[in-house]
């Protein structure tokens, strides 16, 4: 269409009938109904019941003929009693309640994993930052990672002569490979356009880490993190278990040698569930401090 | 009289695997102060490398970059961008994001509540001031652009470089976007250099529009004054001569006299 032929066109507008307005009535919201909310509670609460009711049943039957070797639950509910209903009792230096075990071990890994969260976040900046530091530093830590946690126990016991900073050690080294990983991907992916603000901004390589990196990659550090803490969990178990102490992996270790089984199988399920706590707060602070991150 | 912003001979290439593809070859161009230059061509022909060369963002082959005669070969403040895509930090505000850049550039000169005055005149201008405390996932991506542009404005810079800030916009919000621009340069006179590749909008904002041949190597075919009066009117200017003259003759160029070719190996 040529321009002379749009100059010539004119274009009329008319005013068309005002829209009729038509109130919007929302259902009034449905207030409080506690039937609902019962219901809801039952169908996610119920079904792991259950299964649980199950398991213990099976288990019962199958351990409950006398040349059994492992106890049935009836009897690791008489013999361990005070150990499941007194989880905070403190009858001396070496007889002191299941929580009190779980919280010493509990202390290890906060130093150890902490130590891990801070090392490792740094070390996986730098190596998501310089394509030297990956290349050199990359093959090495994927050979390390893949050494099992106590491996590294008889070594750190000889080069700390102690057996404390040696499980430290051993939560350390286990929980820092994937905190390292992730950010070091975390920091490989921060869109261009943010390090071009930065550059703008001319921000210095501290502002531009605390204000830019780590936001940046904070769905994968916490990524990390929650597969560290998980790690290292495993691995104070099972270090505590060789060097002693009043942790909760000792405390198996101490019931097996004195024929414990009932003692051992509680222990197990403050284990489990002091892990699955610790991966769910690590994952809601994650999902605290990450709010909006992710979102483009 | 030297120019504001001089682009002195400047050739750019990219050396990628041992093959080293020519961008950008002899661009001369001087900006007055105040000016609104366009730059247009067709996609691929060097224009945002050409902005990032002015940014600092890369550095130039052979030439140089003069910013009131001091040569530019790293990014810096005085020569804010718009990013096409915003390029706001999701995890801060609206505010924050304007005060991450207003507390860096005006940290030690701007006291603490001057600084507060100064973020909120900037989301004013565009204004924003109503989101400030919105994060940029819940706001939409024309007010996206906004924040973007008061962030570019905060932090008071020589030249103000626009890398496509509309392209990624519905026409309605676009045009919205192009007033606030003009209304905004009207009001502050600031030196701005656009990267577009849509005529009406380098003619309705410019002074003067730049177009760019067709890369490989691409340069400055030509550069077109926009004689037009300011304020400048939309509606107005839709049936205008001179907006008529002017629209052709980019369209002339980039349709009859360059013409882009796909796939030009």
């Amino acid at each position: 269409m040529s321009i002379q032929a749009i100059e010539d066109t004119k274009v009329k507008a008319f005013p068309a009938k005002p829209a009729e307005v038509i109130a919007f009535t929302a259902k009034a919201r449905r207030r409080f109904e506690p039937i609902v909310i019962a219901g809801k509670l039952a169908s996610t609460l119920v079904p792991p019941v259950i299964v649980i009711a199950l398991m213990l049943v099976v288990w019962q039957i199958a351990c409950s003929s006398p040349t059994s070797s492992l106890p049935p639950p009836s009897q690791v509910w008489n013999e361990a009693y005070d150990l499941i209903a007194h989880p905070f009792f403190n009858n001396g230096p070496q007889d002191i309640g299941l929580a009190w075990r779980v919280l010493i071990s509990l202390q290890r890994v906060a130093i150890g994993f902490g130590l891990a969260a801070i090392v490792g976040v740094a070390l996986g900046a730098l190596v998501g930052q310089s394509i030297w530091a990956m290349r050199g530093l990359d093959p090495v830590f994927q050979i390390l990672r893949t050494v099992p946690p106590l491996a590294w126990l008889p070594l750190s016991l000889a080069a700390f002569r102690d057996s404390s900073p040696s499980a430290l050690f051993v939560i350390f080294i286990t929980s820092i490979w994937p905190i390292i990983i992730n950010t070091a991907v975390g920091v490989r992916n921060i869109p261009e356009d943010y390090r071009n603000v930065a550059r703008i901004l001319r921000l210095n390589q501290f502002e531009f880490f605390v204000k830019i990196m780590v936001p940046a990659a904070a769905p994968y550090i916490f990524t990390g993190l929650r597969i560290g803490i998980g790690l290292s969990w495993l691995a104070i178990v099972a270090a505590e278990m060789l060097t002693g102490g009043v942790g909760i992996g000792f405390f198996i270790w101490d019931a097996w040698n004195s024929s414990r089984l009932p003692d051992i199988i509680v222990a197990l399920a403050y284990i489990g569930v002091t892990g699955f706590c610790l991966d769910r707060l690590v994952a809601a602070v994650g999902a605290f401090v990450t709010r909006g991150t992710t979102a483009k | 009289m030297t120019a504001y912003l001089k682009l002195d001979h400047i050739d750019k290439s990219f050396a990628r695997g041992g093959q080293v593809s020519e961008v950008l070859r002899d661009i001369r161009l001087t900006i007055d102060k105040g000016e609104f230059v366009s730059i247009i061509g067709h996609s691929g022909c060097g224009k945002s490398t050409l902005l990032n060369l002015i940014a600092g963002l890369t550095k130039v082959s052979a030439g140089a970059v003069l910013l009131e005669d001091k040569e530019v070969d790293s990014p810096g403040p005085e020569r804010a961008v718009v990013f096409q895509n915003h390029s706001l930090l999701p995890w801060l505000t609206v505010y924050e994001n304007i005060n991450l850049a207003v507390s860096k550039v005006f940290g030690r000169s701007k006291s603490k509540a001057e600084r507060h005055d100064w973020i909120m005149r900037n989301l004013d201008l565009v204004q924003m001031a109503h989101a400030k405390d919105k994060r940029p996932a819940e706001i939409s991506g024309g007010m996206k652009q906004r924040v973007g542009i008061a962030r570019a404005l905060a932090m008071q810079p020589k030249i103000l470089l626009l890398d496509e800030p509309f392209g990624a916009l519905d026409a309605l919000t676009r045009a919205h976007l192009q007033d606030a621009v003009m209304d905004i340069h009207s009001r502050l006179g600031s030196t701005t250099i656009m990267i577009t590749h849509d005529v009406d909008e380098a003619v309705l904002l410019s002074d003067r529009i730049v177009m760019m041949t067709n890369g490989p190597a691409a340069t400055i075919g030509e550069v077109l004054a926009v004689p037009l009066a300011r304020p400048r009117r939309r509606i107005e200017l839709a049936s205008d001569r001179t907006f008529l003259r002017c629209r052709e003759a980019v369209l002339k160029f980039l349709y009859e006299r360059h013409r882009f070719v796909e796939a030009a190996e």
